[in-house]
């Protein structure tokens, strides 16, 4: 039978500095761990909660971002064609034919940032049911007018209501601020689509279509009409949001990588802390180890303890971890997208699966830095162990 | 019929680098069982090495130890541990007792190496607590009891699995006069009331009167022995 585990857990009253030190490193590492998928998290979620399940978007197969993708204006009617599509009052087919480019703005601590400048056509109402101005007023189509979106507006200087930006060789005046609820288009700059590519000099080629299906479910249907149609090959139509969420992927994996990079070599130290921990755990033991075995515990007990000692502290080190990353949720930060070639402001978010990711890391440090000294306190001869 | 522990020609050398250092030269000796035999001799002379070797807890270089019939001296190590948690009880200088567990959790210690139940265990700790005269120190923790008392709840450790044979180095070693004497009074005890077969090192002559027979070493060899 085992060595009662109310033996292990009295131990850590007996040293409670130590432990409290050993379980502080083991959590913030851990809390670098979560925080990082908690980022990475964030920015899928975003993303993938930018655009409408009916809406499809259709851009140019080369470009790997709105900003390169070119649509001209044939191709922009000829998949107003196409089955499936919305009507809006006026009869017509609902779109929205959206130049995007990325223009400069001066933070709030002085430097420069990447903002995505979006012209939507007129009609785009009824396709983004989800946008509301919630200071001032819409742009007036008919002027170089702008609206903020809600997660950028704090963050710059330039982007005030009432205060102008120079672009394109004009002063555009920002009238508006609106919410997407919280998806990527939060980090844009509206305007009118026809008055930004009068501005630009685009002529009618924009960068992306937007298409409203009747039901979300004629997707398939749509796209296989939009295939066939020879005229569209080197064109692609994805539902709206697919594509933001692919947007989200190049960017949450490079956290990822980068994040779980920089964890990794935290854990080191906090392994080789809980090392030094265990090893003095055994040393200050040696002789209640020796006596153990010599009333008749088999030296896999005595592992067996040592490596549960261990893996307690990487537990309680773990769930403070995970405890104090949730705390993160109520933060929201912005990074670079490179795929889109702009910023984009995002929330950490806690998933299931990073607190169970996060316990397995815990743990696993907690039985890399606790075996060596459990194979030690196993491996003492009695005889020397009880010489203490 | 033949004696309960048999020690054969038994040798032991430590090695130190690559000298080897002789501790025990061929050692011959005969324990009855409900024998209480005492363990004399200079610092040094061996006695720690040839109780460890009865005991169970180290091996000769040479010559066997059988006690009860059993070959320890050439059981593997896992068949020596269980064998040490049935037959063998062991009482320290220094108590050796847990520091995080109380008293009652020191003397279940060794139980819980058996298949008795909880109720059963709970059973044995306090009879063994009883016979020692600690009942009302069952929720004591080791630092809260005296050094005579600690040495009373380790030997209530070393006979709550009523094994074959007590072995002691130095018991009152620690220990002022008056607690020496208790310690020494228990044993006694434990010899004549339950029978156990006592082996106990001391340095203490006043100590060695309790046993029954007392054998001196010196330098590894067995020089003289003393029947009381
Ligand atoms: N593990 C060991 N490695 C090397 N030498 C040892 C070891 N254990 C004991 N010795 C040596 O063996 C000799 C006898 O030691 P032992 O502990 O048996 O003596 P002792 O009679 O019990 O002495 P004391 O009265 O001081 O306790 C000593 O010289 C000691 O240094
Ligand atoms: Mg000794």
């Amino acid at each position: 039978m085992a060595i009662p585990i109310h033996y292990t857990l009295s131990n850590f009253k007996s040293r409670k500095l130590t432990t409290a030190i050993t379980i502080a490193g083991l959590a913030l590492v851990v809390f670098v761990f979560a925080a990082v998928l908690m980022m990475a998290a964030g920015v899928e979620e975003t993303l993938q909660a930018t655009g409408e399940p009916e809406n499809v978007k259709i851009v140019r197969k080369s470009a790997n971002g709105e900003i390169s993708s070119i649509i001209d204006g044939e191709t922009q009617n000829i998949v107003q064609t196409l089955p499936h599509l919305a009507k809006g009052e006026d009869g017509g087919v609902l779109n929205s034919r959206e130049p995007v480019v990325v223009i400069n703005l001066t933070g709030e601590d002085g430097g420069f940032s990447n903002i995505t400048l979006r012209g939507v056509s007129k009609g785009f109402g009824p396709m983004r049911p989800n946008v509301e101005i919630i200071d001032g007023r819409m742009f007036n189509p008919d002027l170089r007018e702008l609206i903020v979106g809600e997660a950028i507006r704090s963050r710059f200087v330039d982007a005030q209501v009432g205060s102008t930006i120079d672009f394109a060789g004009n002063d555009w005046l920002i009238v508006g601020e609106f919410s997407a609820g919280g998806s990527g288009f939060d980090s844009e700059l509206w305007c009118d689509a026809s008055q930004m590519l009068d501005a630009f000099n685009r002529g009618n080629s924009v960068s992306t279509i937007t298409l409203k299906l009747n039901q979300a479910s004629d997707f398939e249907v749509f796209k296989t009409a939009f295939e066939k149609d020879q005229r569209l090959q080197q064109f692609q139509a994805q539902r709206e949001q697919d594509y933001y969420g692919e947007q989200s992927e190049g960017l949450a994996g490079f956290i990822r990588v980068l994040g779980i990079f920089v964890t990794v070599i935290f854990s080191i130290g906090a392994m080789v802390g809980a090392m030094i921990t265990m090893y003095a755990a055994v040393a200050n033991r040696a002789t209640e180890i020796g006596t153990l075995r010599a009333l008749g515990f088999q030296r896999r007990s005595i592992l067996v303890a040592f490596l549960i000692e261990a893996l307690v502290i990487a537990l309680a080190g773990g769930v403070i971890g995970v405890a104090l990353a949730t705390l993160l949720q109520f933060f929201s930060i912005s990074a670079l997208n490179f795929q889109s070639f702009s910023e984009i402001a995002f929330s950490f978010a806690m998933t299931p699966a990073t607190v169970i990711s996060s316990m397995i890391f815990a743990i696993f440090m907690g039985i890399v830095g606790g075996f060596l000294p459990a194979v030690r306190a196993a491996r003492l001869s009695i005889i020397d162990a009880l010489r203490g | 019929m033949s004696a309960l522990i048999q020690v054969k020609n038994l040798s032991k050398s430590y090695w130190r680098e690559k000298f080897e250092i002789p501790v025990l030269n061929n050692i011959s000796l005969n324990i009855d069982a409900g024998e209480f035999l005492g363990l004399m001799g200079p610092s040094g002379s061996g006695k720690t090495t040839l109780l460890n070797m009865i005991a169970g807890i180290d091996k000769p270089s040479d010559g066997e130890v059988v006690v009860d019939g059993n070959v320890i001296s050439g059981m593997s190590e896992s068949q020596l541990a269980a064998w040490r948690a049935n037959n063998v009880g062991f009482v320290f200088q220094f108590y050796n007792l847990i520091p995080v567990l109380n008293a009652f959790g020191n003397v279940e210690l060794p139980l819980l190496l058996t298949k008795l139940s909880k109720a059963e265990r709970q059973q044995q700790v306090e009879t063994a607590l009883r016979i020692v005269g600690l009942s009302d120190r069952i929720d004591h923790y080791p630092k809260q009891l005296s050094g005579g008392q600690q040495q009373r709840v380790a030997i209530a450790r070393a006979i709550v699995t009523d094994p074959v044979i007590l072995v002691a180095d130095e018991p009152t070693g620690d220990l002022d006069k008056a607690s020496a004497e208790e310690i020494l009074a228990l044993m006694e005890r434990l010899n004549k009331e339950f029978e156990k077969t006592i082996v106990m090192v001391t340095h203490d002559p006043r100590a060695a009167e309790s046993a029954s027979i007392v054998h001196h070493l010196d330098k590894g060899d067995l020089v003289k022995e003393v029947v009381q």
